[in-house]
């Protein structure tokens, strides 16, 4: 070592610092994209035979895969259901426990706590609700004389059961972003908002929401993220059905890999699923991380 | 940063609210706190009033005991702390070391490195559980504690938010460790590390309480009750098929939320600063 130059020794030491990280990465995340990536285009061997290559017929059986359309269909209604909502009701979470109110401590709590929630415990209490005979929601239901509503073994409205769920458990993690943004927003401006009789209304159109535009944009990425990401609460509400009327996307990844046992075929639905993420990527990489710095 | 609490200077520059919309903050959070309340009800009362919303209902512990007599959940608690301490020291050690190298070596490559790592942000070990599984399989992993929480050691997140913190470190606390004679392991020990503690905590509270939360990976990755941690076991436990008993289900939830509830209830501003700390970059 010795005869090597400083310079030398600190790019040796540098890259064995990052050593550990970079085999961890590549065992669980480098490796396991590309053999997803390949395990595409194979077709699993049955009784003990070799996978063999098929090209893009897992793609093409993708594609008139009516489940799978249905899937990929539910998910994005899953994201269009429950993003918009969790972050308008964030944002409105933030201004009310932004301004003077009373219990204000305990309002913020009471909007938080679901966050720290296992989504597995999140979705068991949901349960009680919505559980057909002995449900709390049929049981008030009946109370006022109004026929019961099958929450989730309805396929009509199964999946909005399950969305309203997920904004109960995410609006409080995006309220805190809103809550911060919101405390960085001089109160000079509002002070002189008050001076000039500008409304409330067009003070919070204005001001207000184009200066947490970089907040709304961040919690954005992280909720379409989630929605395809955090399938845990259909093991316990629906498993996927009524006749997959709750399926998402990487549920069904599961349910191919380990109830079917088709590692390809998952491997191609898996495929999908890191093009959205790479499309999310995309955007936070180039639109998100220009945009942010001046907040 | 300024977060939630603001100083008394500025609260009393707050503005009020109309009372409409106290009324609508309120109502909201009520409505945001009842499903965990009805839990607490649900759990401490015998089953028949699930429903039947009567004050003078007695209390039982009942539902508790028929839960923990029939799952091992004094084994789940040992396997979720075991795991969310072996993670978060592995993501310390591990991370800290990556962290360094990129926040102060001049390692060739080096940008597009940090690029690579950053694709993991998004490429987490759940979407990938079918190689994922695979992989473990090959390295013996299945079924054991270490294969839960391995793939999520080398996390991007947290060689991120401390190559910022390093960066953020003026050079000369090092020149004068290193006249001192302090090599590089002793610099990073006695300079970086402790200097970024408020980076260790925040990321250790949002590790740990995403550890204690993870469902889908461990759900995959175990098949016994040795390695089961308890959100995988709390799964098994209610799946509706098993016909349990509503109110036990109840207390087997509050079972394996409380710790981290009644952390979280202790110590909420360091919960949500981390929270927010490791969000907003």
């Amino acid at each position: 070592m010795a005869s090597l130059n400083p310079d030398r020794r600190m790019q040796i030491y540098g890259a064995l610092l990052m050593l550990p990280a970079a085999v961890l990465l590549a065992t669980f995340a480098y490796l396991p994209t590309i053999a997803t990536l390949i395990n595409s285009l194979f077709l699993p061997g049955f009784r003990g035979e070799p996978a063999s290559f098929v090209g893009l017929e897992n793609y093409a059986l993708l594609i008139e895969d009516d489940t799978f359309w249905q899937v990929a269909r539910n998910n994005l209604f899953y994201a269009v259901g429950t993003i918009p909502t969790s972050i308008a009701l964030a944002l409105g979470m933030a201004l009310f426990v932004n301004a003077r109110l009373p219990g204000r401590g305990f309002v913020r709590m009471a909007y938080f706590t679901p966050t720290i929630l296992p989504m597995i415990a999140a979705a068991n209490i949901w349960m009680f609700f919505y559980a057909p005979q002995i449900g709390l929601f049929n049981t008030l239901l009946e109370g006022i004389g109004v026929p019961g509503v099958n929450w989730l073994g309805d396929p009509a409205v199964a999946l909005s059961s399950v969305i309203v769920m997920t904004v109960w458990k995410e609006a409080g993690f995006f309220m805190i972003f809103y809550l911060a943004a919101l405390q960085g927003i001089p109160p000079e401006l509002e002070e002189a908002s008050n001076l000039e009789g500008t409304s409330r209304w067009s003070f919070f159109w204005r001001v207000t929401f184009p200066l947490l535009m970089p907040t709304t944009l961040f919690v954005l990425i992280n909720a379409l993220i989630n929605a395809v990401r955090v399938v845990d609460h259909l093991f316990i509400m629906t498993k996927g059905g009524p006749n997959n009327a709750t399926n998402l996307l990487l549920y069904y990844v599961y349910e191919n890999a380990f109830s079917f046992f088709d590692r390809t075929y998952a491997a191609t639905i898996t495929v999908v699923i890191l093009l959205v993420l790479a499309v999310v990527a995309t955007v936070k990489f180039t639109v998100l991380d220009r945009r942010t710095h001046y907040q | 940063m300024n977060t939630s609490t603001a100083s008394p200077a500025r609260a009393s520059r707050r503005f009020s609210l109309p009372r409409l919309e106290t009324i609508a903050a309120w109502l909201l959070a009520i409505i945001w706190i009842f499903p965990l309340l009805y839990a607490f009800w649900a759990a401490f009362h015998p089953s028949e009033f699930m429903v039947r919303f009567d004050l003078l209902a007695p209390l039982t512990l009942e539902n508790f005991a028929d839960a923990w007599e029939q799952a091992p959940f004094a084994r789940y608690y040992l396997n979720t702390f075991v795991l969310v301490t072996g993670v978060v020291l592995a993501q310390f050690v591990v991370c800290t070391l990556a962290g360094f190298a990129f926040a102060r070596f001049p390692v060739p490559g080096k940008d597009v490195l940090f690029m690579l790592v950053l694709i993991q942000l998004f490429v987490f070990p759940e979407v990938l559980i079918v190689e994922n599984y695979r992989i473990a399989s090959g390295l013996g992993l299945v079924d054991t504690i270490a294969g839960i929480g391995l793939p999520y050691v080398a996390s991007a997140f947290g060689i991120f938010l401390l190559r910022q913190t390093f960066k953020t470190i003026p050079r000369e606390l090092e020149d004068a460790a290193r006249v001192e004679g302090c090599g590089w392991m002793a610099i990073l020990l006695k300079v970086y590390v402790p200097l970024a503690k408020p980076t260790y905590l925040a990321y250790g509270l949002v590790s740990i309480s995403h550890h204690w939360n993870n469902f889908l990976w461990p759900l995959v990755v175990t098949n016994s009750v040795e390695s089961r941690p308890l959100t995988v076991g709390l799964g098994v436990f209610s799946a509706p098929e098993t016909g349990v008993n509503w109110a036990t289900v109840s207390a087997a939830t509050l079972l394996s939320i409380a710790p981290l509830l009644v952390a979280f209830l202790l110590f909420q501003r360091q919960f949500v600063q981390s929270f927010l700390r490791a969000g907003i970059r």
